[in-house]
């Protein structure tokens, strides 16, 4: 193999598997140190430069990252990332915040955007191009900013009083709000208008409904899609529902579903999937909490009719299937047997959600395909008109907050590249920094020890106060000294091991003192394969990286397997030349006012 | 700052046959200079046990005085140890063995503790064959006490201060083989394929099993000029033969050709392969290992690899005709036997 460039940035950016994972490349590692220094502020601000809704996501986010945190690989559970993030938000001194952040009024660059739409790609669009003095114009059909965040995240996941501080955040910059204001029209209240550029972040706004189930009419009244039962309940427009519920779908909509349904009366209240319990699309830990609270989940059931007596919605029946999977595909399968009745005074249908652009008119330039979504180029988010751009569930259907966030950043800088005369393509490199953390003789200045903590649990308030209250928070977040020992585990896998191979004596001092056997230095090869097999462990993770020195004077290289580093120095205390170097690797992703300009 | 190792292993790590992954078979963190050589053999020793399966409390690790004889605390925590006076570790290896033959004793020592202070214990453990293996760490020079010449430094070998040092260096491998021990080997810290199969066929071999291992000291002996630097040894070094540890029940896979591949078998039935052998050089032969030593000597090469073994080696119980049996086991009918085998005796004598 041919030595690692570790010049790329991207070779040790992956290495820092959590901020990889995350699609606006939170630096995850750098605000968890924050926090154990008992720095919250800075934290937030580290959070809030790049996902926008520390608050939010700190409670709410899908953690792409969890999956991908590298003590995962080498313990039972990976780092609370998501929950240590609400640490931070809830501890950081908010004035110390609000001084931190861009302050208006800015100077006006003459430029006007439209932002479609108030959830989290257009605020983020609105944040990133506020301070550069654009006049942003921002309309949404609810009464207050924040889209699918406000109307479809329960408050006892949500409190309101923390979305409305981040988005105010954004709307202090100087937006001009539009709220109660639904766009009909793209063509004649937005293109004909004198806006510069125009970002869509509409979301993925239509629930799926099953129309052609039989008795679905008859029960019409109380058979209800799950997002417009949410929004309508986050209004206040509905305040109960029956005591028997079914909720059908197994994704996070159909959890909030569910378990807000327990809050507003409903004492019997089950979830109904078609698919096996493992492969549903709701991330574990929200369905272990709708367990927590009471609520079943009847998986492998297929709906097929609703039951409806005299006009009066009874239950549903189902039919049981089983997984079948063939050439990797999967199929569900009748098992036989009777169908299944299940009772129930109101059914929630939750089994997915899509795009919906009847408000865009077909003449504009603007591309649709045959599903008809619009074509959006997958780098600078521009659509085929190059006046408009698309971001969040809006562009390719339904993700989550963070994915729109990171679209919204980027939408950002295509927008103020194409307000500029400057090729969408022409993107600065993102900002990067490598700097060596030793401070003497075993000695970083970062906590290179290795914690052996297990993941600690975030407390719950009592189901007897949550489930009477719909507004009251379930999780309390970590206290500050839990927090402080969760951060503890974190690996701090942003701190690189970094190797010289002119300063290597090949002592081997390295390769024996590695708690997790990282490094080998062999004979080289040709392929990959063969020299992750000749390893003295196999690297048998092919999604991570071998980082390959050059020649040695005794012609074998250096190999190290970034698997299962521990990134706890011991490689670089060991070595008597400094070949080995533990040094911080900084990587933030360009945004409208981050970037490098190659010189 | 730590001095503390994480308590985490690759989550894909080997059992071996005992089900001990590897790290069963560590010691403590090492709190020597970073890039020692001792430590490379303290890796070697742990690498070695991990694969013989040996059942660490079914060892006993002996040590002197110096830098070489801390290194037991860096290896095989769950093992027995003994920390002796400067150069007395050959005495107490030897009352352990008598008392508990049943153990395997690994030896540690370094230059000073066996060719200066230990020299007459050294002699003479040699000579009465007792069942162990004797590692020497040799770095050529004292370098708990910041480095001075040690008797194994070589004649004109220059320290790390410029000086040259004067006087002719004792070569404890020839010193060995002189004596008659009936396993010597000499490897260097930094060839761990040649020194693990050196040591798990010492630890097999029934009798005094030695390997003088150049190890440098990086911090007082790792400069130009010094014939124990990482960069010297690896300038000259060769070797008798590549040598593989093939545990008895086990399969020689590889084929090598004629002339230049022997097999020595051991006593329990594991096998020494040896291939690309030196010419002119016999295993199995006292004198021409003596003539292997001297003539790469005058070529100023450092000879590694196996240098001479006697299979059929007769350990010190076996000279003395003890008891079978550990001391530790034998009980109160096996010691006093009664009065009618004192008779059997008596009337023996009459």
């Amino acid at each position: 193999m041919k030595p690692t460039n570790i010049k790329d940035p991207e070779y040790f950016h992956k290495v820092v598997d959590c901020q990889y994972a995350c699609p606006a490349h939170t630096p995850v590692p750098e605000y968890i140190r924050l926090i154990a220094a008992g720095d919250y502020t800075g934290a937030y601000m580290i959070n809030w430069d790049s996902n926008v809704f520390p608050g939010v996501l700190g409670r709410t986010c899908d953690r792409p990252c969890e999956p991908a945190c590298r003590r995962g690989r080498v313990d039972e559970e990976p780092v609370a990332i998501c929950r240590l993030k609400r640490v931070a938000a809830d501890n950081a001194d908010k004035d110390d915040v609000k001084n931190l952040m861009p302050k208006g009024p800015f100077k006006s660059n003459g430029k006007k955007v439209a932002l479609i739409g108030g959830g989290p790609a257009s605020l983020t669009v609105a944040r990133d191009l506020a301070p550069l003095g654009y006049e942003l114009h921002l309309f949404d059909e609810q009464k207050k900013g924040g889209g699918f965040m406000r109307s479809q995240i329960p408050s006892f996941r949500l409190p309101e009083t923390v979305l409305d501080q981040e988005v105010n955040y954004i709307l202090d910059l100087g937006i001009h709000s539009h709220f109660n204001h639904y766009v009909k029209s793209m063509k004649d209240e937005v293109l004909s208008k004198d806006y510069d550029a125009v970002f869509v972040g509409t979301g993925a706004p239509r629930g799926r409904d099953l129309p052609d189930l039989p008795g679905r009419k008859e029960g019409a009244a109380n058979i209800h899609l799950g997002i417009n039962w949410l929004a309508s309940v986050a209004f206040e427009h509905t305040t109960k529902v029956g005591k028997k519920v079914i909720v059908l779908g197994g994704g996070n909509t159909a959890m909030d579903c569910c378990r807000t349904a327990r809050r507003l009366g409903g004492t019997q209240v089950k979830v109904v999937v078609r698919s096996p319990f493992a492969e549903m699309k709701a991330s574990p830990w929200e369905k272990e909490d709708a367990a927590h609270e009471d609520i079943p989940i009847i998986d492998n059931h297929v709906p097929k009719t609703f039951v409806v007596e005299n006009g009066v919605l009874k239950g549903m029946t189902f039919e049981k299937v089983t997984a079948v999977y063939e050439g990797g595909k999967r199929k569900l399968v009748p098992v036989g047997g009777d169908d299944v009745f299940i009772e129930a005074d109101d059914v929630l249908i939750a089994v997915g959600q899509e795009n919906s652009f009847p408000w865009i008119e077909r003449d504009l330039g603007i591309e649709f395909d045959k599903w008809e979504m619009p074509t959006v180029n997958e780098k600078t988010f521009v659509s085929t008109n190059p006046k408009v751009f698309f971001g969040g569930d809006a562009a390719w259907g339904p993700k989550n907050v963070i994915t729109a966030v990171a679209h919204g950043h980027q939408a950002a800088v295509s927008i103020n590249n194409f307000c500029n005369g400057i090729d969408l393509n022409k993107r600065l490199d993102p900002m990067v920094n490598l700097v060596s953390q030793k401070m003497g003789i075993h000695e970083w200045s970062y906590d290179s020890e290795v914690a052996s903590d297990e993941r600690y649990v975030v407390p719950q308030a009592d189901k007897k106060v949550t489930l009477s209250n719909r507004k009251k928070e379930v999780e309390l977040g970590f206290d500050r000294l839990t927090g402080f020992k969760e951060a503890e585990r974190c690996l701090n896998c942003d701190v690189q091991t970094v190797f010289t191979e002119t300063k290597c004596i090949e002592c081997d001092a390295c390769m024996d003192v590695c708690p997790t056997a990282c490094i080998t230095f062999t004979e080289n090869a040709e392929e990959e394969n063969d020299l992750r097999s000749k390893l003295k462990m196999p690297a048998t993770n092919k999604t991570q990286d071998l980082y390959v020195s050059d020649v040695l004077p005794t012609k074998r290289v250096m190999i190290k397997d970034e698997n299962v580093c521990l990134h706890c120095g011991l490689c670089a205390e060991r070595c008597p030349t400094a070949a080995w170097d533990m040094q911080k690797f900084f990587y933030n992703v360009t945004k409208t006012h981050t970037g490098c300009q190659k010189s | 700052m730590s001095y503390v190792r994480p308590t985490f292993r690759h989550p894909e790590l080997p059992k071996n046959k005992l089900g001990y992954t590897i790290d069963y078979y560590e010691g403590s963190l090492s709190t020597l200079c970073a890039g020692c050589g001792h430590d490379s053999i303290s890796a070697g020793v742990i690498q070695a046990c991990y694969e013989m399966n040996i059942e660490p409390h079914r060892l006993a690790k002996l040590s002197g005085i110096g830098c070489s004889s801390k290194t037991p605390a860096y290896f095989l925590s769950n093992s027995h140890g003994f920390n002796s006076v400067h150069g007395r570790m050959p005495s107490v290896a030897t009352g352990a063995n008598m008392a508990n033959r049943d153990l395997i004793y690994l030896g540690v020592s370094g230059d000073g503790d066996t060719a200066s202070i230990g020299m007459g214990q050294f002699v003479h453990v040699i000579r009465r064959n007792l069942n162990m293996l004797y590692i020497v760490m040799n770095n050529g020079c004292y370098g708990l006490t910041k480095g001075q010449d040690s008797a194994t430094a070589d004649e004109g070998s220059k320290n790390k201060t410029g000086q040259v040092n004067l006087f002719e260096s004792i070569d404890l491998a020839s010193l060995a083989i002189e004596l008659g021990a009936t396993f010597v080997a000499q490897s260097f810290s930094g060839d761990k394929t040649q020194l693990i199969p050196l040591i798990k066929a010492g630890l097999k071999h029934p009798g005094f099993a030695f390997i003088n291992v150049i190890s440098p000291c990086v911090t007082f002996n790792n400069n130009v000029g010094s014939t124990k630097s990482y960069d010297f040894v690896r300038e000259h070094i060769e070797a008798t033969a590549t040598v593989d540890f093939v545990p008895q029940m086990q399969e020689i896979s590889v084929e090598y050709g004629k002339g230049s591949h022997k097999q020595v078998k051991m006593h329990d039935g594991s096998i020494l392969d040896l291939h690309k052998l030196s010419e002119d050089w016999d295993p199995l032969s006292r004198q021409s290992a003596m003539n292997a030593v001297l003539n790469a000597k005058t070529k100023n090469e450092i000879l590694t690899g196996l240098l001479y073994v006697n299979p059929d080696s007769q350990d010190l119980h076996h000279l003395l005709q003890t008891s079978d049996k550990p001391l530790n086991t034998l009980k109160k009918s096996d010691l006093c036997p009664g009065s009618k085998a004192l008779e059997e005796i008596n009337a023996g004598l009459r």
